[in-house]
């Protein structure tokens, strides 16, 4: 029995409770609900335009739903400014990649953890003790986090300059220095090619298991999808198809219909 | 070739003070895209305040410490008054609060301390420099002041949590948002600082151009072209940039015939339009390529 069977019952970490979002006339999200379970990796998949990234979006606080709620831990997290999501344990990457493109990779992941740790301009400006102890430790567990990415060659490198594949390392990075309770990733698996997705799949489930955390997977490389999540919820135009193993799901006769269409059409 | 040394070292001395300017027109200009004309007015206020307290007879450096904590309060209150509430406001109405800000800054300076011009202390006095013709000691405090003032920022913005913050939040909003940064309030600090580095400008240069409300003007203006040669996009390009602009000014007044004083302004706006039309990406800066 996996961890995320046991923790099933208990209350879930992350609640979406009946979700719409409507953009003018369009809506791209109407009444998504599901549940995510500590130590659990949900993969969301559906067709391009299914409202993937929307609900991502939703999640990061980046849009506000028309209606419903998602809770964290039993709180809603509708009511906070975006810049306080990271404190609450929610991180994400994006689908094309947004870092600080003029910074480092280890300032880019130095900033990851900002939400963890705390200062002000004064005690930073004077440089005082204690303001340098949290540097030290911050400075520990950003080379921690380099070696567990095996981003330490590129350490001082500036971000603009590397390659796709690394840059999305890189912005894996930046999420877990904020030692999230839950990981949002976009499309991770978008744009590399076979041998990576593997490794990729492989370092995925290693950060559920060796760091504890939940991770919430919108991917369309669907034998990634199907590999390594728990759990799956599948999107089409806005709404909930289907909900369940990768098995349940791979077979469900509307799942089939929305990515290969059906004979009647 | 004592007289070329002489221009040289007094440009690095006035291009300290561009650099200043440049610095700060940068610093807005990185965290909300626009370019504060009024920041030679800010600097000019503050300038003024340092002077009312050693009217009131508070010492120098005292009046000079006081003088850039209200500047840095004076500046984010700025920033959360005018600019907060435009932020998604269309270019022309930013436009139009920095020329609102400009004239209300003048005329109120103009309203409380009159438009005569005044004396203005040096804590340095103006002997000759070690003993040497070749730079005064308020020139060479000038440089003094601007080389430890940068120092302190190259510290602050590479090495500390927030200055880390700030440029993160200059580079990519959205993206710091989610790591946890209130890019609002770093926009904020930015306005800050920007006034208080102004202040230092103002209350260096007010023993050479005398305190006035319309001193910083010219200031103002070799700023923005030391910003512009140097790039908007890179501090330490507008850094570079205001010393080129002193020096390029000194030697061209001195050397360049019929340029002499009355022409150096010209020559700053002719910089900044040569400038745009040969590299509009400056020196340092970064070419900005739009997803389209």
């Amino acid at each position: 029995m996996t961890q995320a069977q046991l923790a099933q019952g208990i209350s879930p970490l992350l609640a979406v409770r009946d979700v719409s979002v409507v953009f003018g006339g369009i809506v791209a999200l109407n009444g998504v609900s599901f549940d995510m379970h500590k130590g659990q990796i949900l993969g969301l998949i559906g067709p391009n335009g299914a409202g993937k990234t929307t609900l991502f979006n939703c999640l990061s606080r980046l849009y506000q739903p028309s209606s419903g709620d998602i809770l964290m831990d039993g709180a809603s997290i509708l009511t906070r400014p975006p810049h306080r999501i990271a404190e609450i344990g929610i991180g994400r990457t994006f689908q094309n990649v947004a870092l600080f493109p003029n910074l480092s990779v280890m300032d880019n992941v130095r900033v990851g953890t900002h939400a963890r740790t705390s200062s002000d301009i004064i005690s930073d400006s004077l440089r005082l003790a204690w303001i340098r102890r949290s540097e030290s430790s911050i400075n520990k567990k950003v080379h921690e986090i380099l070696a567990y990415l095996d981003l330490e060659d590129v350490a001082h490198t500036t971000v603009s300059g590397l390659p796709f594949g690394t840059q999305k390392r890189v912005e894996l990075a930046r999420a877990l220095a904020a030692d999230p309770k839950i990981l949002l990733l976009d499309e991770p698996a978008g744009g590399l090619n076979h041998e990576e997705v593997h490794v990729l799949g492989d370092l995925i489930r290693r950060i559920r298991d060796e760091r504890g955390m939940t991770v919430l997977l919108v991917e369309h490389h669907m034998g990634l999808v199907m590999s390594i999540a728990d759990h799956v919820v599948a999107l089409n135009f806005g709404k909930k198809l289907a909900e369940g193993t990768p098995a349940q799901v791979q077979v469900n006769p509307d799942v089939i219909t929305a990515y290969l269409g059906s004979k009647d059409q | 070739m004592e007289l070329f040394t002489n221009q040289v070292l007094a440009g690095i001395a006035t291009g300290a003070i561009y650099a200043c300017m440049a610095l700060a027109v940068v610093m807005i200009y990185q965290a909300i895209d626009h370019l504060n004309f009024a920041q030679g007015e800010m600097a000019m206020f503050s300038t003024f305040i340092s002077w009312q307290l050693m009217q009131w007879g508070v010492p120098y450096w005292g009046a000079f410490i006081i003088a850039l904590v209200l500047s840095f309060v004076g500046g984010i209150a700025i920033e959360r008054i005018l600019f907060k509430p435009l932020a998604k406001a269309p270019i022309l109405t930013n436009v139009a609060g920095f020329i609102a800000l400009y004239a209300i800054i003048n005329s109120s300076a103009g309203l409380i301390w009159d438009f005569t011009i005044k004396q203005y202390p040096t804590p340095f006095g103006s002997s000759p420099f070690l003993g040497s013709q070749l730079i005064s000691t308020h020139q060479a405090g000038m440089i003094g002041v601007t080389v430890l003032l940068l120092i302190a920022l190259y510290f602050f913005f590479q090495y500390t949590r927030i200055g880390l913050a700030m440029r993160a939040a200059a580079s990519v909003p959205e993206s710091a948002r989610l790591v946890g940064i209130n890019t609002s309030w770093m926009i904020a600090l930015g306005w800050g600082m920007a006034s208080a580095i102004g202040a230092i400008a103002g209350m260096l240069i007010a023993p050479v151009v005398f305190l006035e409300p319309n001193m910083m003007g010219g200031v103002l203006i070799y700023g923005f072209a030391a910003a512009v040669l140097g790039g908007l996009t890179s501090p330490f390009g507008a850094v570079v940039g205001g010393f080129l602009v002193g020096i390029f000014e000194n030697l061209a007044g001195t050397y360049i015939p019929g340029v002499g004083n009355e022409l150096k302004l010209p020559i700053a706006l002719a910089l900044i339009i040569s400038v745009l039309v040969v590299k509009p990406a400056g020196l340092f800066g970064r070419h900005i390529v739009k997803r389209v």
